[in-house]
């Protein structure tokens, strides 16, 4: 027999502390108590978000959204809808409610957090299926720009949309359009920029992997728009599934005449083409990327001359990132202004967002542009895994730096998060909780960029591994005090000096966690001590005589070995053979391994 | 498909349009979609889809069932994600959906008409384009 209704109540860990336990019990019993439970199905669920309004229940199909339910709700709740049929007004979220006032969205009142115009089609359609695309609006962007628009009405519709280039810099892409544009030249190119390559960062491949026609639908409406016939895409080679379904995607729509020879008889012709790039990370920088498209090494050079005006082969170049194209043909469809009321007046839009690191529910996440960090982490994230206390979070990657808990209700814009010393960035966003050593963070994103400098440039060359020796050196407990001064001196040379912005931001990471954590660097040169136990050297185990009952686990877990001690006696670690992997910490089921 | 024109365009969004919405209202179809990012691959979407393949022809829904792949759904600490759409029951996001689970789910929503419990998550957001 058919359910007529199901009530999901929230089993997040944030609710489960606050009573749903309670909740789903009290609504069973309402339920047998007034003759319903074979008309309703009662079950948990995993974690809504909200958790700050938990605990959260939700009843289906209705699709009522409860909030701060308590287990004496559960009568009326059983009551009023699943007898009666009404929802229970006041228990309802307000559906209009957004806590940032700087978030416009109109006629979408929901209560959730997230908006998703890049992702519309990711997890909805099959990104193999060029008729699902067709059928959500898609190509209708690129039919009205050719049947209905001039280019430059084309580029005028970017502009009032405000659309700017999501890679991260923020450069508005309607200006690098009209550039190309106005450029003398008879070829033009367009370039999609797929090389991700922040670590943690996956929004571009999710995209292409889920939705790869609205990228070839905006390539297109751009090559229009600015006079090009041909295009490419830079992906990286790691992303063997997103370039599989993009030439699945770019077979389809030339099948169909959306690509090609005299699109849809328009007399417009528009080519695209899948270059693979080798991982390199200065690739993802636009004139190394060129010069590696060329089937030259990937190295940057001097700005200017821009793309704009001289980029591929010397050509006039149109250079955007993969979310920045996959605006393009909701700007067509909706017009600009429909685009430009989403977000906030200088940020418009959304932006997609890889949320990892220490978080409940880690995920794609794209929100309205002027959401804080706060409602990303804790509304939509879940908040802290294990509920630990919240540390930082690290935006922008290799070029970004790390936000602490001060600046979590600062709206995400472009110019917000560059105030606060990091930046907008590509979209990676990494939640560090207080078992991470900002140290340790900072040693892995500088060792990341001397691996990854290309070596052109002497500031970023050399830069980069005079701070990645320094702050080895700080982790290993043999830094000192001018070393500070010394890693700050570098990074600001760098950040003038350095050809290319992979250089010119190499430092931030390390100059932001001086900023906000001065004394955790001071711990590390003066006490010799890393709170967080992450630098190794600076560690030291030892086993509590009281607490070691002398099971042998731990020295039968050394690998060096170790430790020794007699049957039933407590245990002893040598110290000066310890190679501090942690084994016997991790093994020991009475705690006696200590940490230092 | 030969090349398409203005008008072929324009009749074949309509049609696949309307095919979707109807699929979704007034269908006797079951639609169930597993996520096949890269992230839902990594966490075992493809023996997941396997075992839901499995489990409907076990339970001889082989002619009812139409089995779709998607891109990811955003929800990547509870993957592998599947969505099942059917006439008379809400369209709800299961995570969690190993293959072990997976002949569970088909019982228990396809053929008891019941949710399964602790697997239920939220779509992140609502739909912007136009039924």
């Amino acid at each position: 027999m058919a359910y007529k209704n199901f009530i999901l109540v929230c089993g997040g860990a944030g609710c489960e502390t606050c009573k749903s336990d309670e909740i789903f019990k009290a609504l069973h019993q309402q339920a047998e108590a007034q003759g319903v439970k074979n008309d309703v199905q009662i079950i948990k669920t995993g974690c809504f978000g909200f958790c700050e309004k938990g605990p959260i229940v939700k009843v289906l199909p209705q699709e009522s959204f409860y909030v701060e339910v308590k287990p004496d709700d559960a009568r009326e709740i059983i009551a009023e809808q699943i007898i009666g049929g009404r929802e229970v007004e006041r228990l309802l979220s307000k559906k209009n409610e957004k806590t940032s006032a700087n978030v416009r969205i109109e006629g979408f009142g929901s209560y959730q957090k997230q908006f998703r115009v890049v992702l519309r089609n990711c997890g909805v359609i099959n990104p193999e299926s060029i008729d699902e695309y067709i059928a959500r609006e898609g190509y209708a962007g690129l039919e009205k720009a050719l049947f209905t628009m001039k280019p430059d009405q084309v580029i005028g519709e970017v502009k009032t949309a405000g659309l700017r280039g999501r890679g991260g810099a923020g450069f508005p892409t309607w200006l690098k359009w009209d550039l190309t544009k106005k450029a003398p030249g008879d070829q033009k190119y367009v370039i999609c920029n797929a090389d991700e390559g922040d670590p943690g960062a996956y929004m571009d491949r999710s995209t292409i992997e889920g939705d790869p026609h609205s990228v070839i639908e905006a390539m297109t409406i751009c090559g229009y728009a600015v006079g090009s016939n041909k295009g490419y895409v830079y992906i990286r080679a790691e992303y063997p599934l997103a370039i599989e379904r993009l030439k699945i995607a770019i077979a389809q729509s030339t099948e169909y005449g959306l690509l090609g020879e005299n699109i849809l008889g328009s007399g417009f012709s528009f080519d695209i083409e899948i270059r693979l790039g080798a991982g390199a990370f200065v690739c993802g920088e636009e004139t190394a990327l060129m010069r590696s498209l060329e089937g030259n090494r990937g190295m940057p050079v001097p700005k200017p001359p821009f793309p704009a005006i001289s980029g591929l082969w010397k050509k006039p170049t149109v250079i955007n990132n993969v979310e920045t194209f996959a605006n393009v043909p909701v700007i067509l469809t909706r017009g600009g202004a429909w685009f430009a009321k989403i977000g906030t007046e200088k940020s418009p839009g959304t932006k997609v967002f890889a949320l990892t690191g220490k978080i409940n529910n880690s995920g794609l996440v794209e929100v309205p542009m002027g959401t804080t960090l706060r409602e990303i982490i804790y509304d939509i994230g879940g908040g802290i895994r294990g509920g630990k206390a919240f540390k930082g979070v690290q935006t922008g990657g290799p070029s970004g730096g790390i936000i602490t808990s001060e600046s979590l209700d600062s709206p995400i814009t472009y110019e917000s998060l560059t105030a606060l010393g990091s930046m907008m960035g590509s979209g990676g966003m990494i939640i560090m909780d207080e078992d991470d050593c900002v140290v340790d963070v900072s040693k892995f994103y500088m060792e990341f960029c001397v691996d990854e400098s290309c070596g052109k440039c002497a500031p970023c060359r050399i830069g980069t591994n005079q701070m990645h020796a320094i702050l080895d050196k700080i982790s290993k407990g043999q830094g000192s005090e001018d070393d500070l001064a010394k890693l700050e001196k570098i990074g600001k040379a760098m950040t003038k000096a350095s050809l290319c912005m992979l250089g010119g931001s190499a430092a931030n990471p390390t100059l932001s966690t001086i900023r906000h954590f001065r004394d955790e660097y001071l711990e590390h040169i003066r006490d010799h001590k890393c709170r967080s136990g992450k630098c190794k050297d600076l560690v030291v185990y030892e086993i509590d005589a009281a607490k070691c009952i002398g099971c042998g686990l731990c020295a039968r877990k050394c690998p060096v070995p170790c430790i020794a001690g007699e049957k039933k006696q407590p245990h002893v670690i040598d110290k000066a053979r310890c190679i501090k992997c942690g084994e016997c910490y991790k093994a020991c089921k009475f705690g006696a391994v200590v940490k230092k | 498909m030969a090349k398409m024109t203005l008008e072929r365009l324009r009749a074949l969004r309509e049609d696949k349009r309307l095919e979707l919405s109807r699929r979704e209202t007034e269908g006797k179809l079951i639609q169930i979609t597993v996520g096949m990012g890269t992230c839902g691959i990594a966490a075992g979407a493809k023996k997941t889809l396997d075992a839901i393949v499995e489990a409907v022809k076990e339970f001889g829904l082989n002619d009812s069932v139409l089995l779709r792949q998607t891109g990811c759904m955003g929800l990547c600490y509870v993957e592998p994600t599947v969505e099942i759409a059917m006439p008379g029951m809400p369209t709800v996001i299961y995570g969690k959906m190993t293959s072990d689970t997976a002949k569970d789910l088909v019982r228990k929503h396809l053929v008891e008409r019941k949710l399964l419990d602790n697997h239920i998550f939220d779509r992140p957001a609502v739909d912007i384009v136009r039924k």
